[in-house]
């Protein structure tokens, strides 16, 4: 035989066939799917729905007029306690929480972590056990100290303190993963650093830290999801004035006079969802392309 | 006065002493090689020398300072990395930038200073690429460029070629070479490749379990071997060791190889008086055999062997002689490897002025 340019199929390859043992994964996955899907499904045309159509029982039917009336009471009008202002108080204390929570808790831990790697700390060792330790503290233990502690810091009661709380509480486990992720930075590169720069700022800002991308964008969805959706920390710090948009939710779903207004009640916990859902799908695109891919090999 | 000197060096980790009492003078503008085989404490001493490690004890002069306690960007040194340890989110000449971090150069000048060091390596249409876009050669080009900005007093190499291929590594030795001759640093470069070693330095420092076996030019460490492991380390194919027995007689001095045959000693440069009667092992070089007819000098040596291996590698050949129950390697040319078949008895001669003695029991050279 000569060589030859033509794609002529010399030798074809059998068509692959779905097998029995895939049938059962897709069937497994489906049903999963449908676990998670149906709810939701519920959810979200129940809230389109006027409440004389939710009367009827009939859950599964699509809304005959579709309405953004309960969506609409729900941000603005909801009763939650005493105050008819809808969630949006809510909303703009979980975000003001959010917010300075996200800053601390990350840069505090980052620059932590890179110390606790890259340079000689002494006690190192003893002092990441204690992280270890801290991690595992549950949260409920330590809640009534805690509570003095800011009363007689005078943030009882306001967003910083629950901020302050929200920090606090993530710091060990953000400084372990930071402190893990550094590590495996090559040595070689810290070694030159040293040399070249040899200041400790210096190093962490141009070259740790575009280095991070990879474990910022995890630790940001971490953080995000789990400060949004905190109910204990916000219930317990935030008092009157500082109650985030979780404990919104609560009050104004556990009303005790009038009837249950599903609609509204189903759109007041779409839009709780909502934000974490948005990070999602915004950082989840930047995660999965790997956007510090090949950083740390160079 | 020495540019680097190294004082009474101690360095354990933990329990485990990698160097015990070191000493070591580097003179201005040389070009030293920290030789050894892995785990032999020539990296550790470099990371002494850049501040990246502490010494337990000892002291480390730098020109006239002591830098012992230094802070390693005090210390004004420059080092290249195995991995090139380049910024990977940096573009090169971010890179070339960062070297000069710590010194507080004006702009115009640190300008100048990259300009002229992406000219000498040739990396100018380079600079704005990321290092994950670079191939292998040009981030070692960034790697010494990013030292050499710094104009430091001293640079520093850590097997900075063990990472290219062959055909890379022959041009960037032949590089490291060059900029050595034209800019003259002093330089401290580790490696355990002996090519390396002899090709670009002025002066080595064999080392072997934290000791310096031998410090001298490349020359005087392949021709006059201080001790086995010198001997057995640098060459390649190895030296070849041969037990023998000598003996001081009126007549002369000979060394009766294991295998019967005596070996003429009565040339060689003893360092003391021979021994009659001491147990000593005979270091003789592939590449000195002779085989017959004509032979140009008064041999030591003759040995009729048969072949076990013929090995060509084009510019050269290396015969396998089976000489008791090991093999005795043999460099001859090309041509005449040609002759040879596995099997055949064949001939080999060396010469007396290239004879290497060492003392069987300590290992020492005679």
């Amino acid at each position: 035989m000569t060589a030859s340019t033509t794609a002529e199929v010399m030798f074809p390859r059998p068509k692959k066939r779905i097998r029995g043992r895939q049938i059962a994964i897709l069937v497994f996955l489906g049903m999963v799917a449908l676990f998670f899907c149906v709810p939701l499904y519920v959810m979200v045309v129940t809230s389109f729905k006027p409440m004389d159509q939710i009367r009827e029982g009939a859950i599964f039917s699509l809304p005959r007029i579709w309405t953004l009336e309960a969506w609409r009471f729900a941000w603005f009008e909801a009763c939650s306690g005493l105050t008819c202002n809808g969630l949006r108080g809510g909303f703009w204390n979980s975000l003001r929480i959010l917010v300075p929570s996200l800053v601390a808790s990350i840069s505090l831990s980052a620059v932590t972590g890179y110390a606790l790697a890259l340079w000689n700390v002494r006690w190192a060792g003893s002092f990441l056990f204690l992280l270890f330790l801290c991690a595992f503290v549950p949260f409920q233990i330590i809640m009534y100290p805690i509570i003095i502690i800011t009363v007689k810091l005078q943030l009882f009661g306001s967003i910083w303190g629950v901020a302050l709380v929200h920090t606090v509480l993530a710091m060990p486990v953000l400084t372990l993963i930071f402190r893990n992720y550094y590590k495996d930075i090559p040595a070689d590169i810290i070694k030159a650093a040293m040399m070249d720069s040899g200041s400790f700022w210096r190093i962490f800002l141009e070259v740790i830290l575009p280095m991070s991308g990879n474990i910022l964008i995890v630790i940001l969805i971490l953080q995000i999801t789990s400060i949004w959706n905190d109910f204990l920390v916000g219930v317990t710090f935030g008092g009157v004035g500082a109650q985030p948009m979780t404990v919104n939710l609560a009050n104004m779903v556990t009303v005790s006079t009038g009837t249950v207004s599903y609609n509204v009640n189903m759109a007041a916990a779409l839009l709780t969802a909502i934000p974490p859902l948005v990070i999602y799908f915004v950082l989840g695109k930047f995660f999965v392309q790997g956007i510090a891919a090949g950083a740390i090999k160079g | 006065m020495p540019r680097v000197s190294f004082e009474h060096i101690v360095k354990k980790y933990g329990a485990v002493t990698v160097l015990s009492g070191l000493n070591l003078a580097i003179d201005d503008g040389d070009f030293l090689v920290l030789l050894g085989p892995s785990g032999c404490g020539k990296t550790t001493l470099l990371n002494l020398l850049a501040g990246l490690a502490d010494v337990t004890s000892g002291r480390i002069m730098i020109g006239d300072r002591d830098v012992t306690d230094l802070d390693p960007k005090d210390r004004g040194l420059a080092m290249v990395f195995q991995s090139y340890a380049l910024y990977p989110t940096k573009s090169v000449e971010g890179n070339l930038r960062f070297g000069l971090a710590a010194t507080r150069l004006a702009r115009a000048e640190a300008d100048r200073r990259i300009k002229w060091a992406a000219d000498l390596l040739q990396i100018g249409p380079l600079m704005a690429r990321k290092p994950a876009e670079l191939s292998g050669g040009q981030r070692q080009r960034v790697a010494i460029g990013r030292a050499l900005v710094k104009h430091a007093e001293v640079l520093l190499f850590d097997e900075p070629l063990s990472n290219l291929d062959a055909k890379l590594r022959t041009e960037m030795r032949l590089e490291i070479k060059k900029l050595h001759e034209v800019l003259h640093p002093t330089v401290v470069y580790v490696t355990h490749d002996q090519i390396e070693a002899m090709t670009m330095a002025t002066q080595i420092a064999v080392m072997n379990g934290g000791e310096i076996q031998q410090f001298g030019t490349p020359d005087d460490v392949y021709e006059n071997p201080a001790n086995l492991f010198v001997a057995g380390f640098v060459g390649s194919p190895a030296m070849n060791l041969c037990d023998a027995r000598l003996v001081a007689r009126s007549g002369g001095v000979t060394g009766e190889l294991a295998e019967g045959s005596s070996v003429d000693l009565s040339s060689y440069g003893f360092a003391g008086a021979p021994v009659d009667g001491q147990e000593i092992i005979i270091g003789l070089r592939p590449e000195h055999f002779r085989i017959g007819p004509d032979l140009p000098a008064e041999m030591a040596l003759t040995l009729n062997l048969p072949v076990r291996l013929v090995e060509r590698t084009g510019s050269d050949a290396i015969l396998s002689l089976s000489y008791l129950d090991k093999l005795l390697a043999v460099r001859i040319e090309p041509d005449a490897a040609a002759r040879m078949k596995a099997g055949q008895t064949v001939a080999v001669h060396y010469p007396r002025t290239k004879l290497n003695l060492f003392d069987a029991r300590s290992g020492r050279r005679l």
